[in-house]
């Protein structure tokens, strides 16, 4: 079992089923549902082949496990791959969530379904693929192609809009994956390797950390997406279906996050650290800012996509406080945004396929007709606040106690994101949800059907097991994260020292 | 084990009735979560009795564990129930209080097709209460703070057809958020300080932690908090501030009040239970639990005592004349609990939870009570429909009586003749006087003016309510009828305590037996002497609640049954007081003038102009403008933005891999 590469098998059994459904035929007449057959089987056994990856890893030891190596190109360039504390989980929020997407698929997309299901295991393949990369050049290569697939599906299946929505899409992401090309070059003429677990233990001069990190920054900070690049967000979660939207929300928003852990922060330590309170402030305002935006929607998507922006506010500030609760909240807000926003959109949808309306003042009393949906909705509701024995309470916490030690004031105004969150979610719930069932549009609609249920109470017991019992996250995380904030703090204090002797 | 229960019975009533009350029916789910509740009820009063009437040792804790929780660099937190005098007695005012409004619901909401529901959100507060009352660590207190504060919200919006109801569950779980938002900040600010979120290890730190008088590290700079320099002391002050912010929140002080009145809008059961005899005492229990940390800096307890006595004077002004059985009730518990936070201030942290004990029992009865009123006139809750109800119900009129004696502190000073609140209330009125505080007089005179006000408004409810003649319709008062028995036992139960909790129990909780029944749970400093002291203070001094609450029933009466004609003439020779006061302060006009509307706004200033108007606008769109202008006179590519961006991208990975190529030759 341990010469077997397992992360090449998790990253690559997509392309099974992406072989399977080319050579079936959408218009035989079994062809759509096979075609919805083979995806979800696909999605779900790649999500028990990467179950291996947990059940395997060792959560003692803070390095990369489960490593392959192979020469790649003949220049220096290697197919390297290994995960540890820090990425194995995000390999497994992404083949957790794939199945559900498929599902969330099953009756909404009618036209070219076979494509569409390409596409989607395309992604998943990317997606693995950032995440246990660990040669920079073939990180930057997955990273880069995960957003051809998501232009595809928001351009190809998505609503009105969806040509302006992905052009923005992409306009964002390309001038950030511009700079961020030229830094990994500028890395690998410093460095002299692309290999990241080299590139982690090179010290930088300073000077040139501060261009790297910023070069860095622009990447990761439009993928997060942090304030004020945020835009193309809300425009993209609108425009895509609600499997894009879920794996957007759910799994892309972390490619920064990640980026921010592995790249800027562990390589950059000493422009890490000059930037952050430039990092702390784009974070608050990221949380204030975009909270009062949220509240004033009246599209109930652009109100989730703006309370997504909120929280990767949590998340950098978490990331760049750069102590063991702040890094750890981040990692445990993205893993619990993951799921919590990845069902917030999978609501949304439940409900779009009845009415094919995303107007807030469309619905209202719900919860006569459709009890059990509003306990679902509820339950994320309160996640998406932060309420305690929720997922979404214990990054929240986490990252305002650690930033709280580094910069008072930033936890101050974070904190506000505490009243702000509740006031636009309890506001959309009792808009959409509570009140007295009046328009006619919405007597017939009928409660979650077996299928949605499917699709909703696994993430419903998630989120509050996470809420309740985050042990195992953290003990995933902890050795891998405290050798980051040890080596960040030793750089720092190495810099220090130099500084004083040169003096 | 026995603690697990008491805990977790609920939850499993909650989850029986929530999950399963659909299947298992109405009448299953009232009995499963009732049943469950005596049994937790039971087993709470003899904890009661082995803890807190036991002969432990002082400072004796039972820690409990239940499950790890987050660990995280110095962050240590499980699951985990920490047993002392101070858990036992919230125990049994939750529990008892609990069990009887279970029963009660059952009569109350006979008719409400959502039972199931009901019963499941009311259980689930229980276990939230529960949770926070036996935490170990402030997290998982944070944790039963927001249940209860879920519960609540639940509750409140529990007929959510009723835009009202809604409106007025929304605004309770914000405002409680605001609260929380202090609170919040409080516990990492203790991190901080303390780098440690377990009350063990905090209180066994807080001891030693602020430097002697006139050491060298007295004035030393240790942390800077929101841009001021602290020291020891000053930082101390600043988390119990925060920490008291929380406290504001969750029991309704002034400034974050607004939301109890509106919570009216719940069942009346829920009123008893949450909104008058637990929840809202949760900020005087964090009070008391973190008594080592706060007797540490009389600077926060002269914010609280203020707070506390602002809050207990202006409940009572709005109290007098709200014409809403509920509301002049709520308004009331509004305004006793800010004769706790006082008794907190002032340091007699027994007292304050003496008063918070015999306050439940004679406010749940009082708001049953006023349910049974709203049951017997069909729905019915403004006073001026009401009167004359004497002779139809009087089992109900008398159990209201009783609970009227004991919120206004009828009671012989000096002797041990008195009903609940007598002992609590005189309790808290003479420590006031007898403290050392700067506050001290001012919050004195101002209990005192409550009490006169409280006596008052509860008498007018009484008088518009029972007695009089009948102001409602033939139809109404042709129905009128006495509640089942199964409304009326609760009452008579929580009667019992409304008369005796106060004379079994003055002693150990602020008596003689202060030491031995809280073995070491309520902290005080060697120099507070309050305990001693509130027994000397001068013979008026201990008279004033009592001739304050004479003179507010002489007034109650003339107004209300002399001369009824009086109120009206009253309130039109005065109308901008009365305005004033029937507008409870205008502070829902003025949180909306100052906070919503401009949140509002600016929520959608910030859409349209910035995320729109500037950074669409310069950024994508303007590019995109750009972009075209250019392309359109050089090339016509037909191709989609697509093939654009796969070809950018493989030209990009071509000119990468040459670089890397001619890098490694060279």
């Amino acid at each position: 079992m341990t010469d077997w590469p397992i992360l090449s098998t998790v990253t690559f059994l997509p392309l099974v089923g992406v072989l399977l459904l080319l050579l079936t035929r959408e218009d035989s007449p079994y062809g759509r549902r096979n075609i919805l057959n083979v995806s979800l089987l696909t999605t779900v056994f790649t999500f028990v082949v990467s179950l291996f990856i947990w059940i395997g890893f060792d959560n003692s030891n803070p390095g990369f496990q489960m490593v392959e190596k192979h020469a790649w190109l003949g220049t220096g360039i290697s197919y390297h791959l290994g995960v540890d504390g820090i990425s194995m989980l995000f390999v497994i929020l992404t083949t957790f969530l794939m199945p559900f997407c498929v599902l969330a698929s099953w009756h909404s997309v009618e036209k070219r379904v076979k494509e569409y299901m390409i596409a989607f295991l395309l992604l998943e393949v990317v997606m693995v693929g950032v995440f246990v990369a660990l040669d920079i050049v073939l990180f930057y290569v997955f990273f880069e192609a995960t957003l051809i697939p998501m232009f595809v599906i928001i351009g190809v299946w998505g609503g009105k809009d969806r040509v302006y929505a992905s052009y923005k899409f992409f306009l964002y992401t390309l001038a950030g994956s511009v700079l961020m090309m030229l830094a990994i070059m500028a890395m690998y003429w410093q460095a002299g390797t692309t290999d990241i677990t080299e590139l982690l233990r090179y010290n930088f001069p300073a000077n040139m950390q501060t261009w790297l990190w910023l070069a860095a920054f622009a990447a990761f900070a439009v993928k997060m997406p942090m304030w004020p690049v945020h835009t193309w967000l809300p425009d993209a979660h609108v425009q895509a279906p609600t499997a894009g939207s879920v794996i957007l929300a759910g799994v892309m928003l972390k490619l920064g996050g990640y980026g921010f852990i592995r790249i800027s922060l562990a390589m950059f330590p000493l422009a890490s650290d000059y930037f952050a309170p430039f990092v702390f402030t784009l974070s608050v305002m990221a949380i204030i800012y975009t909270s009062l935006v949220a509240m004033m929607q009246d599209d109930i998507k652009k109100l989730i996509a703006y309370s997504s922006v909120a929280h990767m506010g949590f998340v950098t500030m978490g990331i760049f406080a750069a102590n063991m609760q702040g890094v750890q909240g981040a990692i445990f807000q993205m893993l619990s945004h993951g799921i919590v926003s990845g069902a917030l959109f999978l609501c949304v949808g439940v409900i779009y396929d009845r009415l094919h309306t995303r107007e807030i003042a469309a619905y209202g009393g719900l919860v006569n007709n459709m009890p059990k949906y509003a306990v679902a909705f509820m339950v994320f509701t309160m996640a998406n606040v932060g309420l305690p024995g929720t997922s979404g309470f214990v990054g929240e916490f986490l990252t305002v106690i650690g930033v709280f030690q580094v910069n008072t004031w930033v936890a101050l105004f974070a904190a506000t994101g505490v009243v702000l969150s509740a006031c636009y979610a309890l506001w959309l719930y009792r808009r959409v949800i509570w009140g007295a069932l009046e328009k006619e549009s919405l007597k017939g609609l009928l409660d979650l059907s077996g299928r949605e249920k499917l699709i909703l109470y696994p993430l419903v017991a998630l989120t509050i097991f996470y809420g309740v019992y985050p042990a195992p996250i953290f003990d995933v995380t902890a050795a891998s994260v405290d050798l980051l904030v040890n080596n960040y703090s030793a750089a720092l204090q190495a810099a220090q020292d130099l500084a004083q002797s040169v003096h | 084990m026995i603690y697990k229960a008491i805990v977790f019975l609920p939850l499993i009533g909650f989850l029986i009735a929530g999950l399963f009350g659909r299947s298992i029916g109405a009448k299953a789910s009232e009995y499963v979560t009732s049943g469950l509740m005596i049994i937790a009820a039971a087993l709470s009063w003899v904890v009661f009795f082995n803890v807190a009437l036991g002969h432990g040792e002082a400072g004796e804790v039972i820690k409990v564990d239940v499950l790890r929780w987050i660990q995280s660099g110095g962050i240590d937190i499980e699951w985990a129930f920490r047993i002392d005098t101070l858990t036992a007695v919230m125990f049994v005012v939750v529990n008892t209080v609990s069990t009887l409004v279970h029963v009660y619901s059952i009569g109350y909401m006979h008719h409400d097709p959502h039972r199931p529901r009901f019963f499941a959100y009311l259980s689930l507060f229980t276990f939230a209460m529960l949770m926070l009352v036996t935490s170990d660590n402030l997290v998982q207190m944070f944790f039963g703070w927001e249940g209860v504060g879920l519960a609540s919200y639940l509750l409140i919006g529990f007929w959510y057809k009723k835009p009202s109801a809604s409106a007025a569950a929304m605004k309770a779980f914000i405002v409680n958020r605001v609260g929380d938002f202090g609170f919040l900040l409080g516990i990492a600010g203790i991190f901080m300080l303390f780098g440690s979120l377990n009350f063990e290890t905090i209180f066994a730190a807080a001891g030693s932690y602020l430097p002697a008088e006139g050491a060298a590290e007295g004035g030393e700079v240790i942390a800077s908090i929101f841009g001021m320099e602290l020291t020891r002391y000053g930082a101390l002050t600043i988390v119990c501030l925060l920490l008291f912010m929380g406290a504001m929140g969750k029991s309704a002080q002034f400034l974050l009040h607004t939301w109890l009145p509106d919570a009216m809008e719940g069942p009346t059961p829920v009123s008893a239970l949450i909104h008058a005899a637990t929840m809202v005492t949760a900020g005087v229990f964090l009070v008391a639990r973190m008594s080592p940390i706060f007797e540490l800096s009389p600077d926060a307890l002269l914010v609280v005592t203020i707070v506390g006595a602002i809050t207990a004077f202006f409940a009572a002004t709005v109290g007098l004349v709200q014409n809403d059985i509920k509301r002049v009730i709520a308004y009331s518990t509004c305004s006793q609990l800010g004769y706790m936070f006082v008794a907190l201030g002032v340091g007699a942290y027994g007292a304050a939870i003496f008063h918070l004990f015999t306050h439940a029992f004679f406010k749940a009865l009082l708001f049953l009570g006023a349910g049974s009123v709203i049951h017997a006139v069909d729905g019915e809750q403004d006073m001026r429909y009401m009167g004359g109800l004497r002779k139809h119900i009087p089992v109900t009129f008398w159990m209201m009586t009783i609970g009227t004696l004991a919120l206004t502190g009828v009671g012989i000073p000096g002797t041990m003749f008195g009903f609940a609140g007598f002992f609590s209330k005189d309790v808290i009125i003479e420590s006031a006087y007898a403290s050392h505080s700067v506050a001290a007089g001012f919050a004195f005179t101002l209990l005192v003016i409550a009490a006169l006000f409280t006596s008052f408004y509860s008498w007018r409810l009484a008088f518009l309510t029972f007695f009089g003649k009948p102001r409602a319709s033939a139809d109404v008062m042709h129905h009128v009828h006495e509640s089942p028995q199964v409304m009326l036992v609760p009452l008579y139960i929580l009667a019992v305590g409304a008369v005796a909790a106060g004379f079994l129990f003055e002693g150990y909780f602020f008596g003689h037996h202060y030491g031995e029944f809280w073995k070491g749970a309520l902290f005080t400093l060697p120099e507070n002497e309050i305990l001693e002291e509130f027994h000397h203070v001068p013979l008026l001094v201990k008279w004033s609640p009592f001739i304050a609450m004479a003179l507010g029933l002489i007034t109650a009466w003339y107004m209300y049954i002399k001369s009824p004609d009086t109120p009206r003439r009253l309130a039109a020779s005065q109308k901008v007081l009365y305005e004033f006061l029937l507008n409870k302060w205008y502070f829902d006009e003025i949180y909306d003038f100052l906070f919503v509307r401009p949140a509002k706004a600016l929520g959608r200033f910030l859409w349209k102009k910035g995320d729109v108007g500037v950074i669409d606008a310069y950024g994508p769109n303007g590019v995109a403008a750009r972009v075209v202008d250019v392309t359109r006179g050089v090339v016509r590519l037909q191709s989609g933005y697509l093939y654009h961006y796969a070809f950018a991208m493989l030209l990009g990975i071509a000119a990468l891999v040459t670089w890397m190529m001619l890098g490694s030759s060279m």
